[in-house]
């Protein structure tokens, strides 16, 4: 009886192991293979053509040393922190438009989301244009009501606001989560809250916004561990502005935009400095990982606190 | 009572204004697309700016066609990317199939690991890929780009074995008293049934390769191989943009993920909902 089971047991395991077989050669190949590499990598000096050669934590040193890694972490940190809270609410301020039952709801949604589905090049592109200081839409409108633009792409202080504008474009994801989110909250909740006497207001502070905490907390924390993988956006644009005057092809009008990972790519591309790469690589997986294990612990705990699902 | 009704009222039209205006901020940058391709180049810098072409014209597409090699890019991007969807299809909701209903120990695991994995960043592990492609002569190929395709996509799967978990499991454990063995239970029991969201999975698939940017710039180094993402790039890097015929460049990039958008979005919010909602 007992080897009947064992039986079925290592047949299921063998049919387990086949069918999930394409994933776990992609998951040695593409995933474990490159990230033990790397982190040997980080410790060689190479370029694309000679072999790796071992020079113990030099690379390490010079990140540290290398004033335009802090520059570019800064900025980095900008757009998690800027970016994060204000996508949040306006991605919030849109669900909370969108769940309300009105005619044209579903257009009003297709609005809202299309900015997501929109290539990234195209849709840098576009704001490339018109963040054009005489001719984009941007200062033009600005002027309507009399307040001349300044230069966005072009002007070390604007830069960085013209990409938290950007990213604002962008919540359309963020919008359908938290949409789902709000749609979970029971009606009874409110009807009985309506019953006592609360307002929208209070209902928003007291009923929703605890009921969808943990779904706000876990998007602020994927939203902060993107930015660290905020490349695209930037990647265009300096190559864009390369050729204008004030632009630099590295990062930007001062270095204002040179994000972390564009630095990375610099190093690794450009500069054909790969072992320099990969030091910085890895240092930022090991943010991204203590991030995603803070963000599980957060979103389970606030999961609990919220008497569980 | 009319007073209280003025008031409601009121804030119908409030709340129906903000919508309106939002909508406009939102759709704003597509229109600018489409309105700027549709001026001539003299129109979009001319002050005043119109928001509206001065005169309509059609010349910019065939010039942004003649500028680059613009149809040879979208044979490039459309072969890529028909590869690329097939692949995800396949694979998908092979592993999808192994973590939902087949009880063995390697399911949890995995079902780890591959969260896990959404979280590394491609920064990370792009030299070591770059220096294996190039050391086996396979980077200007679009090797790189299609063979990830064909070993299942983190989020694919997390999706797919969603589906697969809201499939009862008494229609499997029927198939199998039949004598059904697991392969004839996934092809014919469950794959049947989970075609929409192998639909959603298809679209999703197929907005990633269009639209994927860095892994071309990282292994296309030859402008003949280039995909459209990249070819795009190539207007700019001229000393004056002429935005007119780039807008309009892009506008036909654009457009297949549009109206792809526009007919499948339920698959695409209910996807996206539910994935961010259970995580």
């Amino acid at each position: 009886m007992k080897t009947k089971k064992s039986n079925r047991e290592r047949k299921e395991f063998l049919y387990g192991l086949l069918f999930a077989a394409p994933w776990i050669f992609g998951f040695l190949a593409f995933s474990v293979y490159p990230l033990l590499s790397s982190l040997y990598y980080s410790f060689t000096k190479f370029n694309a053509v000679t072999a790796p050669k071992w020079v113990g934590l030099q690379n390490f040193k010079d990140v540290f040393n290398d004033p335009l890694v802090w520059k570019s972490l800064l900025n980095t940190l900008f757009i998690a922190f800027v970016s994060t809270p204000i996508n949040l609410m306006v991605a919030l301020l849109l669900a909370c438009i969108v769940v309300k039952d009105f005619k044209g709801r579903g257009l009003v949604r297709t609005a809202f989301f299309l900015p997501s589905v929109i290539p990234m090049v195209a849709a840098t592109m576009v704001w490339i244009w018109m963040f054009d200081p005489t001719y984009g839409y941007i200062n033009n409108v600005l002027a309507l009501f009399g307040i001349k633009g300044p230069a966005w792409l072009l002007d070390a202080k604007y830069t960085k606001w013209a990409l938290v504008l950007m990213g604002t474009w962008n919540t359309g994801t963020t919008m359908l989560v938290c949409m789902a989110a709000l749609q979970s909250v029971p009606t009874s909740y409110y009807e009985s809250a309506e019953i006592d006497g609360a307002n929208a207001v209070k209902r928003f502070i007291y009923i929703t916004l605890p009921c969808v905490a943990h779904v706000i907390v876990y998007q602020a924390i994927l939203s902060i561990i993107n930015s660290f993988q905020y490349f695209q956006q930037v990647y265009i644009i300096v190559t864009a502005n390369s050729g204008v005057k004030g632009g630099s092809a590295a990062g930007g009008p001062e270095n204002s935009i040179l994000m972390y990972p564009l630095y990375i790519f610099h190093n690794a591309f450009t500069y054909l400095k790969m072992g320099k790469a990969s030091a910085m690589a890895w240092l930022l997986f090991i943010v991204v990982a203590i991030l995603t294990v803070i963000m599980t612990k957060v979103t389970k705990k606030v999961t609990e606190d919220a008497g569980g699902e | 009572m009319s007073v209280l009704k003025l008031k409601k009222d009121m804030k119908e039209i409030l709340f129906f204004c903000m919508v309106i205006l939002l909508v406009i901020v939102f759709i704003s940058p597509f229109m600018v697309m489409v309105l700027t391709a549709f001026k001539t180049n003299s129109d979009a810098f001319t002050i005043p700016v119109k928001l509206l072409p001065r005169k309509w014209v059609t010349e910019n597409f065939p010039a942004a066609f003649a500028a680059i090699p613009y149809f040879k890019y979208m044979g490039n991007t459309i072969f890529i990317t028909a590869l690329s969807v097939f692949g995800q299809v396949m694979v998908t909701p092979l592993v999808a199939y192994s973590l939902a209903k087949i009880k063995w120990k390697g399911a949890d695991i995995i079902s780890g690991l591959i969260m896990a994995t959404m979280m590394i960043p491609i920064t990370v592990t792009m030299v070591p890929l770059y220096k294996i492609y190039s050391k086996l002569g396979l980077t200007n190929t679009y090797i790189p780009l299609i063979l990830p395709t064909f070993f299942g996509k983190a989020f694919y799967i997390v999706l797919v074995r969603q589906f697969f978990n809201g499939i009862p499991d008494s229609l499997i454990e029927a198939a199998k008293i039949d004598g059904a063995n697991h392969f004839t239970c996934y092809w014919k029991v469950s794959l049947p049934l989970c075609k929409p969201i192998l639909t959603t999975i298809g679209i999703y698939a197929f907005l990633d390769a269009w639209s994927d940017y860095l892994y071309p710039l990282i292994f296309i180094t030859k402008p003949e191989k280039y995909t459209l993402s990249l070819g795009l790039q190539q207007y700019m890097s001229e000393y004056t943009v002429d935005w007119a015929r780039l807008m309009a460049a892009a506008l036909v990039f654009v457009l297949p993920v549009v109206v792809c958008f526009a007919v499948f979005q339920r698959n695409f919010v209910e996807g996206i909902a539910t994935s961010g909602l259970k995580a």
